[in-house]
Formats: C-alpha cells, sequence, structure tokens
C-alpha cells in the first residue's frame, strides 16, 4: 500500500483536522463524536439538512457543508456508515426549531444508524424527516435485495434541497424537492482499478491490468460485469444506456448531466466522457441544460466514473443555480 | 442433578463479554474474510473495534446489574461499531438489556427470555427473515434449542451447550443461502457457497456462552 498518510487508524481523524484548520470560514469540526457543521449553524428557522456516510469518498459529505448545501456532515470510518451518536449531535447541532432532513444513502449500515439516530432525536423533540437516495441502475430494485445503492443523486440532491433549506421552505417541501431529486435521477459507474482501504492495507479486489468492471459500487462492490477494456466511447455507452432506459429519459426532456471521477481519473478523461455522452444524449434528442464534471463522490483512489443524469424541472433548475458556498462546489455569491 | 439449578451470575456475564471480545479479537482476520467474500471486508474489524471499547468500559458497571451491564455493551457498540452490524448487535444487547433490568442472576428461562427479546429486536431493526442468510439464522436455531432442552428439563448446561451446536449449525447452514439482506443481497446468487459472517459471529455469543455461562 502507498498512501499520502501517516497511520492507517488516523486518517479521517487527521483529515478532519486539515478540513477544520482549512475552512474555518465556512464550517467546524468536532470530534468523539466526530462531525462538520456550517460556522453559521443552526441557522434560525431554517431546515437543517444533515448527511453522513463513510469516509472516503470526499469532497462528499464534508466538503458540501456550508451556506446553500449541507447544515452538517457525519464522517465514518473509511467505507463504513457513521454512528447514531454521531448523527444525533449534527441534528441537534443545526436544528434552527425548523426541523432537520437526513440524507441516508441506501446502504443496510447507514439507513439503520440513520434510523436509530431519528429516533433519538424524536426522543429530544426535533423533527427529522429521512430521504434515502437509491439511484445506481446496476443493482437489481426487487424485494430480495437491500434495494438500489445510493450513489451520484446524492450529491445533486444536496445542492437542491440545501437550496431549498435557504429559502427557509418548510421541512415537508424541502423532503419533497429532495425526493423529487432521487426518483428523477439515475446512475451507473464503473472501475479500472480497484482502491486500498488504509485499514485493509490491500486491493478491496483485483481487477487485472487490462480489464474493467462495469456497474462498480463506490465501496468496491462488485459490478455487473467484468471485461476488456474498452474506448472511452464504448464505456460511456455501456454507462448512458441503462441509465436512460431505467428512467426512462425521453426525447425533448432536459437533463443535468454528471461525469463524476472516482478518485484516481483526471478530468481529462472526464471531458472526454463527457464529450461522448453529450453526443449520445444529442442524438436521442435529449438536453443537457446543467452539467457537473470532476471529482464529487469518490472511492479513494480508484480510477473509473460515474455518470449520472437528473431529469430537471423549472423548479429544480432555480434551486440548482441559487447561490452556494462550500469547500467544493462555489457559485452565485 | 445439582446444577439444574444453578444461575447465571452477573459476574459470568461479565466473563462471557469478556471471552467473546476476546474470541471477536482472535477471529478478526476470519470474519472480514468472510464479510470480503461476499460484503465489504470489514465485518471483524467493525465488531473489534466495538468490543475493544466495550471492554474498556465494563470495569465501570460491573457492580451494577446484568440489564445496566448489558445496556452499556449495547450502547458502546451503537456508538461505536458502524456499519450494518453496529446497530444490529447494539439492539440486540439493548433487547437482552430491557429483560435483565435489576438481575443480579438469571434462571434458564431468564436467559430464553433475554435472547428472545434480543433477537426480537434484531428483526424489528434490519427486517430480516429466517433464510435470508443474515446473523439471525444462527441465533433464532440457538434460541429453538434452548427452548427445547428447557421442555425437556436440560440442567443449564445442556441447555447452553444445545444452543451453541444449533448456532454452528445455523451458521453452516448459511452457505448455501442467498443473500437476501444487506451487502451480500447486492451479488444475488453469487452470494452462496459463502457462509455469512454475521452468522459467524453470532456463533461464537453462543459457544462462549456454552463455555463460560454454566
Ligand atoms: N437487515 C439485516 N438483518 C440482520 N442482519 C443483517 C442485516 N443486514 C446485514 N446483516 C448482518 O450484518 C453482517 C455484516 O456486518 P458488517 O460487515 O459489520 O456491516 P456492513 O454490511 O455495513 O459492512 C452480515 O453478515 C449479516 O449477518
Ligand atoms: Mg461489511
Amino acid at each position: 500500500m502507498k498512501k499520502l498518510i501517516n497511520k492507517p487508524d488516523d486518517v479521517v481523524r487527521e483529515e478532519l483536522e486539515g478540513i477544520q484548520i482549512a475552512h474555518p470560514d465556512m464550517v467546524k469540526v468536532f470530534f468523539d463524536p466526530n462531525y462538520i457543521v456550517r460556522a453559521d449553524a443552526p441557522v434560525e428557522g431554517k431546515v437543517g439538512i444533515v448527511s453522513g456516510g463513510g469516509s472516503g469518498h470526499e469532497p462528499l459529505h464534508g466538503g458540501f457543508v456550508g451556506m446553500g448545501m449541507l447544515d452538517a456532515a457525519c464522517p465514518g470510518a473509511v467505507f463504513t456508515s457513521p454512528t447514531p451518536d454521531q448523527m444525533l449531535e449534527a441534528t441537534k447541532a443545526v436544528d434552527g426549531g425548523a426541523g432537520v432532513l437526513h440524507i441516508v444513502k441506501n446502504y443496510t449500515g447507514d439507513v439503520l444508524n440513520f434510523e436509530m439516530a431519528a429516533d433519538l432525536a424524536a426522543d429530544e423533540d426535533i423533527e427529522v424527516e429521512a430521504v434515502v437516495t437509491n439511484d445506481d441502475v446496476a443493482v437489481q430494485d426487487s424485494l430480495y435485495t437491500a434495494g438500489r445503492r445510493g450513489v451520484g443523486v446524492t450529491v445533486l440532491l444536496e445542492k437542491i434541497a440545501g437550496a431549498a433549506a435557504e429559502q427557509k421552505r418548510p421541512l415537508k417541501d424541502v423532503a419533497e424537492i429532495a425526493r423529487r431529486v432521487n426518483a428523477q435521477g439515475r446512475s451507473m459507474g464503473m472501475a479500472l482499478t480497484s482502491c486500498t482501504v488504509p485499514t485493509a492495507g490491500k486491493p478491496t479486489f483485483d481487477l487485472p491490468e487490462d480489464e474493467m468492471e462495469i456497474g462498480i459500487g463506490i465501496h468496491g462492490e462488485p459490478g455487473r460485469s467484468r471485461m476488456k477494456v474498452k474506448s472511452a466511447a464504448e464505456i460511456t455507452e455501456m454507462l448512458a444506456t441503462p441509465i436512460l432506459e431505467d428512467l426512462p429519459f425521453e426525447e425533448s426532456d432536459e437533463v443535468l448531466a454528471f461525469v463524476n471521477g472516482m478518485g484516481g481519473t483526471p478530468l481529462i478523461e472526464l471531458y472526454i466522457i463527457y464529450n461522448e455522452l453529450s453526443k449520445i444524449l444529442d442524438k436521442r434528442g435529449i438536453k443537457i441544460v446543467r452539467n457537473l464534471i470532476g471529482p464529487y463522490i469518490t472511492s479513494l483512489e480508484m480510477a473509473g466514473c460515474s455518470i449520472t443524469l437528473l431529469k430537471m424541472d423549472e423548479e429544480l433548475l432555480h434551486l440548482w443555480d441559487a447561490p452556494v458556498n462550500v469547500p467544493a462546489l462555489r457559485w452565485g455569491i | 442433578m445439582g446444577d439444574k439449578n444453578m444461575n447465571i451470575t452477573r459476574d459470568k456475564i461479565i466473563t462471557w463479554i469478556e471471552a467473546f471480545s476476546a474470541a471477536i479479537a482472535e477471529n478478526k482476520v476470519y470474519l472480514t474474510d468472510l464479510d470480503s467474500a461476499i460484503g465489504d471486508g470489514d465485518h471483524g474489524v467493525n465488531m473489534d473495534r466495538g468490543f475493544q471499547a466495550v471492554l474498556t468500559k465494563l470495569p465501570s458497571v460491573s457492580n451494577q446489574d446484568i440489564g445496566a451491564i448489558l445496556k452499556v455493551v449495547g450502547m458502546t457498540l451503537v456508538s461505536t461499531v458502524g456499519g450494518a452490524s453496529g446497530p444490529l448487535y447494539g439492539t440486540f444487547f439493548i433487547q437482552m438489556a430491557r429483560k435483565t433490568n435489576g438481575k443480579l442472576e438469571l434462571t434458564l428461562d431468564d436467559w430464553i427470555a433475554t435472547i428472545e427479546s434480543g433477537l426480537d429486536g434484531v428483526i424489528r431493526r434490519g427486517k430480516a427473515n429466517p433464510g435470508d442468510k443474515t446473523m439471525i439464522d444462527s441465533i433464532l436455531p440457538a434460541l429453538e434449542a434452548l427452548k427445547t432442552a428447557a421442555g425437556n428439563d436440560k440442567s443449564l448446561a445442556e441447555a447452553l451447550s444445545a444452543s451453541a451446536q444449533a448456532a454452528h449449525q445455523g451458521m453452516e447452514d448459511t452457505i448455501p443461502l442467498v443473500a437476501k439482506r444487506g451487502r451480500a443481497s447486492y451479488l444475488g446468487e453469487r452470494s452462496a457457497g459463502h457462509q455469512d459472517p454475521g452468522a459467524t459471529s453470532s456463533y461464537l455469543l453462543f459457544k462462549t456462552a456454552a463455555e463460560v455461562l454454566p
């Protein structure tokens, strides 16, 4: 294992210490239990938004804390969901009297821990609603699985719900908008290489030099199929087609196209994928009205990418364009 | 059969928690390897992190009642383990605590009610059914074996030993199952042929119980 770390057990704590001294204008970091809140929390009369998940997906979620997006993020150990005590403290810290929205990616651990946290918050008379993201079309959605995994849509949802909360909309509305984003978005990812969890010290899975995994999860969970590496055009087609057919996205739909890097892939390649994606959408008469390109929901040093398409409407567009000022996104200010 | 009237004392409960923590530490790599095959390779690390924290908390509650001790175990797991197993094992111990509040000794019948309460909590929280390839696939047969033993007027030691055997069988019986809950369910049919890590750690609960509780 080759990594820029000191000790594997100190990775999350030292990262949080780095965030704390890098962005004191935007966030405050608390330890034991670990959580990050926006510097001016709680904002009176505003719905507080709390998300969280295993570490290793940076900038998700800590990089999205601040004006116009999240009020708090709870980082777990690398690839392990955080615990209810973190979520409870974060929930209390951001409760401005208008209730708190929990944004939860659909993994059994995340869901169970956030459920326990919501029970604990209810005991303290804080109104909590949870929205679960499950946009990964690589996974079968059936009664016989834990359901689809929450991936790229989570980033877009955090931005859009954050903007709705910033306008002081009530909890019910913010939750409804968040659920709409999840319902209208779909994603799929692929990996060129594995990733190594620091405490594990060896790659999560083996992937031969000339092969790729299509449908990979953000924790290195196996995908749909493994094959020889293909061209960017063919890979984009393999990711975009299942996404387009699932919702389905149709001619004259307007979309936000999000090409995400898995952590180890340079922007030059992500722009090549974006170029291919725009050709595919063009051919189907689907219009890209907004885009996001870069590493926003990563999987440590994994090389690869994911594509997320979100069907937009006037309200979502307006909320996407609203000002945001967080460590990993900034516009309109 | 003098030992028919033997009860589980508070000190034995503490010894059991310590023995289980040691078993988890010993099997950390094994549990993690099982989880690597069908999950994300952290079950041993998660459980060990939790039970090491439990060990540091135990001395401060060792003179309280069994319910108080089990509650501290559960709360500590909830706040240190994370993942699916944190809330599930945490709930297991917290619900066991509800049946043992104020008690300094447990009869076999008390122990059965305690395990049953813990299992009900796990099922309520995780919504798994028997055969879904989860930790309940070793806990449920262990509970049934305890009930059968009690019905046949067996001693505490015999009942605990039967529950360990049943948990072991339940653990092995997860091998051919297709996972329907947790991360392993993403694999669908590919999860068959592997033993469930959570059912394996749960077997260790009953194995250590049979060793130290009688
Ligand atoms: N819904 C559930 N109900 C009961 N047990 C479950 C459930 N989901 C997962 N498990 C158990 O949890 C174990 C995995 O635990 P762990 O690896 O620590 O958590 P994670 O899956 O979040 O990484 C599985 O082997 C299984 O026995
Ligand atoms: Mg695991």
